[in-house]
């Protein structure tokens, strides 16, 4: 977004409460939008004023764009766009070093007897890796000078349920560690409390730690969709998140399910096609978790395409967070290739 | 910070536009044989009259030679269908009934990919929409009827309501496979015998219903399909054999059909014309709105009499609305039907086109704002963009005629009532839709509204348990439901 002009009441690490000034709007802002977070009374009635998501409608939608053939090279092109925007993820308790390492470097070449510094039918890498903060410096390592960045979950990931104080150190270990994008998590709890406020406030106060950094560094944040439970939320958390300069809008955190849905990335879809055509600004969408196969994949990129428009379909703007995803994704490139289907034992594991 | 534009990389080339390749579905899963011959007493049997050649929309081409029925083929059907009804049909008990309807409905699923493509050829609307709409609610169509067979005690006619004998049936191009399943299912389920004429110029996909029919086993005589034009219609409900006649399609024919019936005491049923409003409130879901208003207007190309085909939307939302319903309408994909992507297929005859041109001429002179998808359209075939035309008014002929094709107007409102007033202002009275969050306001303007469905929320829904038919110059009568079950009855309490 916007350089943030954040006083000097929300700099990072303190504290701020939902009865907090949430002033201090994005100066390029329309009126009406920099004028909806001027209080939580106000932000409150900006989100009812939100038009409301049908969801016979929405799914129905969904169901008809999941219907499209996507076939030879549109399907091949496809294919090589949603590897080049999977941010391969590993969200362990378990991750070790040896895990996080290899894990990167098969983000850099995801199918080795076609790499992607190779000629040709070359594999293009992933995006990004996605590591917890004190894994970000090991992924680093391994993909310094690729082009393929590092993300990490912060703010006390997956939950949320902790201190802003303590969700900020968490992001700034990220950031110090080299991280390139930060995916921080909604109080869910909050905004099922009605704290419209506080969601804000956090995501401001992220957001201003996330550019205090290096300058380069971007921001998603996830909503956590399947616990939000219906549509209208959804989109009210699209907008709390857009309003506090969000850079993605990603719908899970993987650890919840339901995760991401076509419906739910759908309703992330129009959002940011609402928040361009109201601002100018183009917001980039993550949908993450469920998303396992190819057809998924390319399900969604229809979504991205029909919806949104054909101007996300970008690594820079629309993202898968997956992990078993990108085998599938080489399987049906090498398929397609080929003519023929290969032994998946030939994929590598990470 | 960087701002969210900035970017190190080259945008990927989809993003300039990502062209989906053709995917179109194989015209030999069809079958299509070169002639067709009409399905009489229990067999495919020569027609008396000159053949004549039904065309493939998408690509103008002749498809197949039909035999066409005489008036007296048309006797020799009544007479069969007579004949069954007394012999067969009537006497048997509604348990035997119902097998024959689940056998025919399972036939149709059986022969559901089959049955898609030939619509789609023989008609010209899009597979997606014959795969996944027109053959699978036919079936269901068959499926549900079979249900009613053995228990048309529990309709509320009386202890053991009776069948009323023959029925004549005429039936439109815009869905010939699932009218013909509307029409047939409930008549023989209530015991009745069938005369059944498709439209000359989409006859083929009913006489595959006739070979699923003569599979399963259907004993001769119980359903007859003749063919041919409105002559052969005439001749058909007006014929003395006949005890009921069942017609849908324009107003002009059936108000004809109802003075030449008046006195004869035959039961009749109309589903004519519409004009339906599709109403959107300031308070409406606007995104699943547009979604609404675009199946409700472009579905099958707008040729459905139930289409949503004036938009009233209330000021305060109109431009928003009008914004997002023209990017989604541009997103429309028009073209080859067979094309599994396609959403916009062809229009079922170059007469309808050009009757649909004519009234997109007239609207631009009246005055209207004409809006036309730029989507690409195939050089052969019959095809029409997706068509909005705002700054219209209500003395226009684009909004007082029904155009039955893919051309929506569009009116505003300021209040409820205002809303009424416009959506009732027209002869017709088949379908509305309301698009509100507010459910008081729902069922408020469901009261009011002079229409025989009207779609809360969505539009263009279609199920064989509800009731579906007109007000005023849309006809009477209702299909669907223990209602429909009723019009091929005798209220025997």
């Amino acid at each position: 977004m916007t350089t943030y002009a954040s006083p000097p009441s929300r700099v990072p690490g303190t504290a701020t409460g939902p009865d907090s000034s949430l002033a201090a709007d994005e100066p390029r802002l329309p009126a009406h939008l920099a004028g909806a977070t001027a209080d939580e009374a106000t932000l409150r009635r900006f989100l009812a004023g939100l038009p409301g998501v049908d969801p016979v409608g929405l799914e129905q939608r969904a169901a008809t764009l999941a219907t499209r053939s996507i076939k030879k090279a549109s399907k091949l092109a496809a294919i090589d766009l949603a590897i080049s925007m999977v941010d391969l993820t590993t969200l362990e308790g378990s991750d070790t070093p040896g895990k996080v390492a290899n894990l990167a470097r098969k983000a850099l070449s995801p199918d080795p007897g076609r790499p992607s510094t190779g000629s040709g039918n070359s594999c293009p890498a992933v995006a990004a890796v996605c590591v917890y903060p004190d894994r970000v410096a090991t992924a680093a390592d391994v993909v310094a000078g690729s082009g393929v960045r590092v993300a990490s979950v912060a703010t006390a990931f997956p939950s949320g349920r902790s201190s802003l104080e303590v969700k900020l150190a968490d992001v700034r270990l990220a950031l110090d560690s080299g991280a390139d994008e930060i995916d921080m998590v909604i109080d869910r709890g909050a905004f099922l409390a009605g704290q419209y406020g506080l969601v804000l406030e956090q995501i401001r106060a992220v957001k201003a730690v996330v550019a205090a950094g290096s300058g380069r560094a971007r921001l998603k944040v996830i909503l956590e969709t399947g616990e939000l439970a219906t549509y209208d939320n959804v989109r009210r958390a699209c907008w709390i998140a857009l309003l506090g300069g969000a850079d993605f809008l990603k719908t899970s955190t993987g650890k919840v399910s339901p995760a991401a849905t076509l419906p739910v990335t759908q309703v992330l879809l129009q959002a940011v096609r609402d928040w361009r055509d109201q601002t100018g600004q183009q917001v980039a969408v993550k949908p993450a978790g469920g998303i396992r196969t190819t057809k998924d994949a390319i399900r969604h990129l229809v979504a991205v395409n029909e919806v949104a428009g054909p101007e996300w379909l970008d690594p820079h703007w629309f993202r898968f967070g997956a992990s078993s995803l990108l085998d599938d994704l080489v399987l049906q490139r090498r398929a397609q290739l080929a003519g023929h289907y290969a032994d998946p034992a030939t994929v590598p594991l990470d | 910070m960087t701002t969210q534009t900035t970017r190190t990389t080259t945008p990927n080339p989809l993003s300039q536009g990502w062209t989906y390749a053709p995917a179109p579905e194989s015209a030999a899963i069809a079958a299509v044989k070169d002639r067709y011959l009409p399905f009489v007493d229990g067999t495919f049997v020569e027609g008396h009259g000159d053949d004549a050649v039904t065309f493939n929309p998408g690509n103008a081409e002749p498809l197949a030679t039909v035999s066409q029925s005489t008036t007296g083929d048309v006797d020799v059907a009544v007479a069969a269908a007579r004949r069954a009804y007394e012999d067969v049909w009537s006497p048997m008990s509604g348990a035997e009934r119902g097998r024959y309807l689940f056998r025919i409905a399972r036939g149709l699923a059986e022969r559901a990919r089959e049955l898609a493509v030939l619509e789609c050829l023989d008609n010209g609307k899009p597979i997606r929409e014959t795969r996944d709409f027109d053959v699978p609610t036919a079936a269901q169509h068959f499926f549900y009827h079979a249900g009613w067979a053995d228990k048309l005690g529990h309709l509320g006619l009386g202890p053991a309501p009776r069948p009323l004998g023959v029925a004549a049936q005429v039936i439109p191009w815009n869905f010939p496979l699932l009218m013909a399943a509307w029409k047939i299912a409930p008549a023989l389920a209530a015991g009745n015998t069938v005369v059944i004429k498709p439209a000359e110029t989409t006859p083929l996909s009913v006489l595959v219903l006739a070979e699923v029919m003569a599979d399963a086993g259907l004993p001769p005589g119980v359903v007859n399909v003749v063919t041919g034009a409105g002559d052969i219609g005439s001749a058909l409900v007006n014929h003395p054999g006949v005890d009921k006649v069942a017609f849908t399609g324009s107003t002009t024919v059936g108000r004809g059909i109802q003075r030449s019936l008046a006195g004869t005491g035959r039961r009749l049923t109309l589903e004519l014309g519409g004009k339906g409003a599709n109403i959107v409130f300031d308070d409406a879901a606007l995104d699943q709105a547009v979604e609404g208003i675009v199946n409700g207007i472009f579905f099958n190309a707008g040729q459905v009499c139930c289409a949503g085909s004036r938009l009233l939307v209330q000021e305060p939302v109109a431009e928003e609305l009008l914004a997002k319903l023209e990017a989604r309408a541009q997103t429309l994909r028009v073209g080859d039907p067979l094309d599994k992507n396609t959403d916009v297929g062809a229009i079922s005859s170059v007469r309808q086109k050009t009757k649909i041109d004519e009234l997109v001429a007239s609207g631009a002179d009246e005055g209207a704002h004409v809006w036309r998808s730029t989507a690409p359209v195939p050089d052969r075939g019959w095809y029409v963009s997706p068509t909005i035309l705002t700054a219209t008014a209500g003395s226009m002929r684009v909004v007082r005629e029904e155009i039955f094709g893919p051309v929506l107007t569009v009116e505003t409102f300021r209040t409820p009532d205002e809303a009424v007033a416009k959506a009732n202002n027209t002869p017709y009275g088949l379908s509305a839709g309301v698009w509100t969050e507010k459910g008081s306001r729902a069922m408020a303007m469901a009261s009011a509204l002079q229409a025989g469905v009207v779609w809360d929320n969505t539009f263009n829904r279609f199920d064989p348990a509800a009731a579906f038919g007109g007000y005023g110059e849309s006809g009477f009568g209702r299909e669907g439901g223990p209602a429909g079950m009723a019009a091929y009855l005798e209220d025997g309490s």
